[in-house]
């Protein structure tokens, strides 16, 4: 289980184009990182380098364990991180049971964790129908079902609240304190401040 | 069951119902099938003893080219709605995907085309003898084709007109199977025996099931970069 997430010297170039450089982060379990930052200074950038898919042009990115050992980074991709970003995944033409089921299982799911998503993100009218029939907003609550349903330590998440409602924003800030209290880290590029004490890191104008 | 035994299954399931339901899947390759091989004798005018001696040849040509008809899909879908980076963070390593993937695309593409390809070699004049032969030859150049066409899928993530870019890459590659497996059935219908050509055939499918993971893999982690 990952308990803590370090990036040092961190630089990331996308193209021609330095996104920020030398970047040092810790977080510890029980702390979220709300990125913050233009249009384009590198918020999803860094995410997925945290996740593993982008490689950084120098630097690195480590995930340690709760005796402070490093996690192999594949080791870390593969059981240890949750990665949402505005592309959700879902597929249009599957009922929305058949995604939940599929994400949650997947990854590595819990029956009481799929239970407790269902419950906590009011998904029970929604899970017979197609994807395609479902809201923006429902889409979400869908997709971030899996946070619940398969537990993972470090969510990574793009803009996790955006298309929400003021009631489900809130609904999901309990569950993201929930997380942090149980020894979770969050990291999520943010515009609208999170509904939870965060730690702001700021990447700048970008262009 | 274990965690991983889990991740398999799912997928595999997930993998399947796409595969089928997606578009009309395999239906739709195999009525491609049936089309040309129905054009060609309707071309050539009538004269089945013409065609006769390339009826093999077109055969496969013909399953060579339905078997890329859905190939695009295959990937690119899930590179396009994010559901690839959801692939990537699982416990399986992309290899084991990409695999799941192609013998999906074999079950759903590729053994359906097998069956049809008796009522196409009929079509095209090849003597009634040979028909199991012809559905043994296309079950196996189909999972050649299957790992080879989803390479070239993968190679081509991300590029624009990517059907185009994949039939350029995939079709030089399904000529070694086309070759193996229109001479087998050449060979049977000469009175000789179809197993050395079989054999090629099979060593082709296994090639490319052995290597097609691990270049498959790797063109998928550079599309996500």
């Amino acid at each position: 289980m990952i308990t803590a997430l370090a990036l040092t010297g961190l630089t990331l170039v996308r193209g021609e184009r330095v996104l920020f450089r030398n970047l040092d982060l810790t977080a510890a379990a029980g702390e979220a990182v709300a990125l913050t930052g233009a249009n384009g200074a590198g918020k999803t950038s860094l995410l997925r380098a945290v996740a593993g898919f982008i490689r950084p042009e120098a630097g690195t990115v480590a995930f340690l364990d709760a005796d402070g050992d490093a996690i192999d980074p594949p080791e870390a991709r593969a059981h240890g991180l949750h990665l949402l970003g505005h592309l959700d995944g879902l597929k249009t033409a599957r009922t929305a049971r058949d995604e939940l089921m599929f994400q949650s299982q997947w990854l590595g799911h819990s029956h009481k964790g799929i239970a407790e998503a269902i419950e906590g993100l009011g998904l029970a009218p929604l899970l017979d129908l197609e994807v395609r029939k479902l809201s923006a907003g429902q889409r979400r609550r869908l997709a971030l079902a899996r946070l619940i349903g398969s537990p993972r330590s470090l969510w990574l998440l793009d803009e996790p609240l955006s298309p929400l409602d003021a009631r489900w924003r809130a609904v999901v800030g309990e569950m993201m304190a929930r997380h942090l209290h149980g020894g979770g880290l969050i990291m999520a590029a943010v515009h609208d401040p999170l509904p939870i004490p965060t730690r702001a890191l700021d990447l700048g104008a970008g262009r | 069951m274990s965690p991983l035994r889990t991740a398999l299954t799912v997928l595999f399931r997930r993998e399947l119902s796409l595969a089928w339901g997606g578009g009309g899947g395999p239906l739709l390759a195999c009525g491609f099938f049936a089309c040309l091989t129905v054009l060609v004798p309707l071309a050539a005018g009538g004269d089945p003893a013409g065609l006769k001696p390339v009826a093999s040849a077109i055969g496969w040509v013909a399953l060579a080219l339905a078997s890329m008809l859905s190939l695009e899909r295959l990937f690119e879908r899930d590179l396009d709605d994010g559901a690839l980076d959801l692939l990537a963070t699982g416990p399986l390593p992309l290899e084991a995907v990409f695999a799941v993937k192609a013998v999906s695309q074999w079950l759903a593409t590729g053994l359906p085309l097998a069956l049809t390809a008796p009522v196409a070699a009929l079509t095209l004049g090849l003597s009634p003898d040979l028909l199991p032969l012809t559905a043994l030859a296309a079950a196996i150049g189909g999972l050649g084709f299957a790992f080879t066409g989803a390479l070239g899928a993968a190679l081509a993530l991300g590029a624009r007109r990517g059907g185009l870019l994949i039939a350029i890459v995939v079709l030089p590659l399904f000529i070694p199977p086309v070759v193996f497996g229109a001479g087998a059935l050449e060979r049977a219908a000469n009175g000789m025996d179809p197993i050395p050509a079989l054999a090629l055939l099979t060593a082709y499918a296994l090639f490319a099931l052995s290597l097609g993971p691990f270049a498959g893999a790797a063109a998928i982690r550079n599309a996500q970069s």
